[in-house]
């Protein structure tokens, strides 16, 4: 388990007074100084982080309050992981709605990144299926928070990133499975062409879809890499997998081991991989390719690394994202798994929602200093040029001057804050 | 498919047993003190599975109202089968060495009102000729430390108690648990620095389902304990006088 009070990225250190929660009826605690809820710290950045403040630590929270089974809805406390919430429904029938790249995130930490999965194109983001929440404020009160009752906190707190008050507990819908399996596909493309070409084609008929692009590959290859697709299988008695191996990073090295030949090693080989085009997949590797490498963020060394998530509208995402991609194989820097995704048509969730239309690419950097900050301010600079933005979730640097034009919206947020809370984010981006 | 009487159930070790035993469709009867607390995690049982909770409130050093909480515990299980009692406090070791009052209540509350339970629990399981009772001591019980030696002799009074209730009920088919849990990090010790040798109350947890279930005795959980408590009592006094432990 991470460290409480450390985000994912292991970047920046700050320091804060933990305060862990147990109980949903009890009082909001009321140390000196500003206040931020913690989830499971599956933040990369400081949006999650409060330095020389308190943190809310909600895992204490972690009661289910009921579900039922005939609809599919369930109410729980905010600490419940998406983990334990899928070991719980998938036997009875049912899966989570919208999961990211990690099980390992609490339903609070859901709500305040409205977090999106490789279906978004069909069920947009996690928010759309909260049906109610409620809100305790630092003026003691606890307000139900859904469509028609408190509506806008409702809609601040989707994406709200923690500072609209704590989150003690959230109802909200899953969705019909027939089993834990997938029925995948994985398909080879060369250029970013290809890759538009497949993501439109998938919309309809798959569920799922997601792209992992070769972020080392040289110019002439520029954006090749592996379509991954996929529906709910209706099968649900198939051969369980053999359990996967849970390996664990037990230690930090002293340096990165992340290089720019390990790097091109990678991802060369992992273009070239043998890939079976048709196949039946258990749902964690396909949704967790890297859940099976406890701390795997430790490879980065001491120094943490960064993690660049944007989002580029779809009128000229294929231009953008090549020119991005050409900066980072420049740079020789840059991760293990890029990944490339479309988003759908959907209305956003939440008012500070990042998952919006268009195209968005996420990937790593280990944390080399101002080289890295430099690289990753260069992008900014093609992305706010193109009107995209950049997801907080996975943000420790971008300049408060970004942050104002990636997200407009940010002062409508400020006036539903609770005024007890903030987070190291928030400051870095607003003050 | 067991009954199971829970004592200090909301406690964390406590909670998070009742919910492996809930996973597997166990009946569950829970006690503490606190009625809203004891409704939240029965809810929240009842969700994963269990197939009846039901819960009882109690203040343990109020002793004579055990007898009536036991009974109620075996009308609405239909019997019972498995008793874990779970309640304690972490005493402050500094203010009861300089009152006697604090001293007194933590004996009452870490040794005495356990024993108090266990004496008709005990003869009830006697008398049916099966079951389990299940106890959490502690790692402090095996060896008196200058940094908390009020909660550990509390709990070393316990640890004999068991022993020696084992040993009676052993022909009466009834199996006594002694749990000696180390460093457990639960809301109890928040204020701790936390080391590596911190286990989360789910690792506990499962242990004392295992030991449980094949009958065990004295269970060190973590497994590690039992090493480190063997090293800690055969330090000789002189020099275990001059530690700083
Ligand atoms: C390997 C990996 C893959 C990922 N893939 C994706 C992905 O595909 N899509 C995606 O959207 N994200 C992804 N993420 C990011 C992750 O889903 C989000 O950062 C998520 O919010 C983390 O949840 P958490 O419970 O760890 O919350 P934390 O990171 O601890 O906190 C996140 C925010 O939620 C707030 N918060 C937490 N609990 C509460 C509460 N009870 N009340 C109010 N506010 C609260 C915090 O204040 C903070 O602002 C990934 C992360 C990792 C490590």
């Amino acid at each position: 388990m991470p460290t409480v009070g450390s985000s994912w990225g292991r970047y920046p250190h700050v320091t804060q007074n933990i305060v862990p929660l147990h109980w949903r009826g009890a009082e909001l605690p009321t140390p000196d100084g500003t206040l931020l809820a913690y989830g499971n710290g599956r933040s990369y950045g400081d949006s999650c982080l409060n330095d020389a403040g308190n943190l809310l630590v909600t895992r204490g929270l972690d009661r289910l309050i009921a579900f039922d089974p005939g609809s599919g809805i369930l109410r729980c406390e905010a600490g419940v992981l998406f983990s334990e919430i899928l070991d719980l429904v998938i036997p009875q029938g049912w899966f989570l709605p919208v999961l990211p790249g990690t099980k390992f995130i609490t339903v609070g930490g859901a709500i305040a990144n409205d977090v999106h999965g490789k279906n978004h194109h069909r069920a947009g983001t996690f928010g759309e299926h909260v049906r109610q929440f409620e809100l305790l404020r630092s003026d003691g009160s606890r307000l139900l928070c859904d469509r028609t009752q408190n509506s806008e906190l409702f809609h601040a707190s989707i994406g709200g990133l923690g500072l609209t008050g704590l989150i003690v507990w959230a109802e909200f819908s899953l969705q019909r499975i027939a089993g834990p399996w997938l029925a995948t596909e994985t398909l080879r493309f060369e250029n970013l062409a290809e890759f538009f070409a497949l993501s439109s084609a998938s919309e309809k008929d798959y569920e799922y879809s997601v792209a992992w692009i070769d972020c080392c590959a040289p110019e002439a290859k520029l954006g090749r890499g592996l379509f991954m697709r996929a529906n709910h299988a209706q099968v649900s008695n198939a051969k369980r997998p053999p359990r996967q191996r849970h390996l664990r990073m037990p230690f930090t090295p002293p340096l990165s081991l992340v290089n720019r030949a390990s790097l091109r090693l990678f991802n060369t080989l992992y273009y070239h991989r043998p890939i079976a085009a048709h196949g039946l997949s258990h749902y964690e590797p396909f949704f967790f390719p890297l859940d099976s490498i406890a701390e795997w963020n430790r490879m980065y060394g001491p120094r943490g690394f960064l993690q660049y998530q944007c989002l580029v509208p779809p009128q000229n995402s294929a231009e953008v994202v090549a020119e991005l991609l050409r900066i980072i194989a420049r740079s020789g820097t840059g991760s293990f798994l890029a990944v490339l995704k479309t988003f759908g048509e959907r209305e956003a969730a939440g008012l500070m929602s990042f998952a919006r239309t268009g195209t968005t690419l996420a990937l790593d950097f280990a944390n080399a200093g101002p080289s890295t900050f430099a690289l990753l301010d260069r992008l900014d600079a093609v992305v706010a040029a193109a009107s995209g933005s950049v997801y907080p979730a996975k943000d420790a640097r971008m300049s408060s001057a970004h942050f104002r034009q990636y997200f407009p919206q940010w002062e409508k947020l400020q006036t539903h804050i609770d005024p007890k809370f903030s987070s190291s984010f928030w400051r870095r981006v607003t003050e | 498919m067991r009954r199971v009487l829970i004592i200090g159930a909301t406690s964390a070790i406590a909670e998070a047993t009742a919910r492996l035993l809930a996973a597997r469709g166990d009946s569950l009867f829970l006690v503490a003190r606190d009625a809203d607390r004891l409704q939240t995690i029965a809810t929240d049982l009842g969700v994963r599975g269990a197939v009846r909770v039901a819960t009882a409130t109690l203040e343990v050093t109020d002793f004579d109202a055990h007898a009536a909480v036991i009974n109620a515990a075996s009308l609405a299980l239909g019997g019972i089968d498995t008793v874990l009692i779970a309640h304690g406090t972490l005493s402050d070791q500094i203010e009861c060495q300089g009152s006697v009052d604090a001293l007194r209540r933590e004996f009452v509350i870490n040794a005495l009102s356990t024993m108090a339970l266990l004496t008709p629990l005990a003869n009830l399981l006697e008398a049916q000729g099966f079951g389990t009772l299940a106890v959490i001591s502690s790692v402090a019980g095996d060896r008196g430390r200058q940094s908390n030696y009020v909660y550990g002799s509390a709990k070393a009074a316990l640890s004999v108690f068991l022993g020696g209730l084992r040993q009676r009920l052993a022909k009466s088919k009834v199996n006594v648990l002694t749990i000696k849990p180390g460093f457990v990090d639960t809301p109890m010790t928040a204020a701790f620095k936390k080391s590596a040798l911190w286990a989360q109350p789910a690792q506990i947890a499962t242990g004392i389902v295992n030991a449980i279930d094949r009958g065990r005795s004295v269970v060190y959980l973590p497994w590690f304990w039992s090493i480190i408590m063997l090293i800690i009592r055969s330090i000789p006094e002189p020099i275990f006088k001059r530690l700083k432990l």
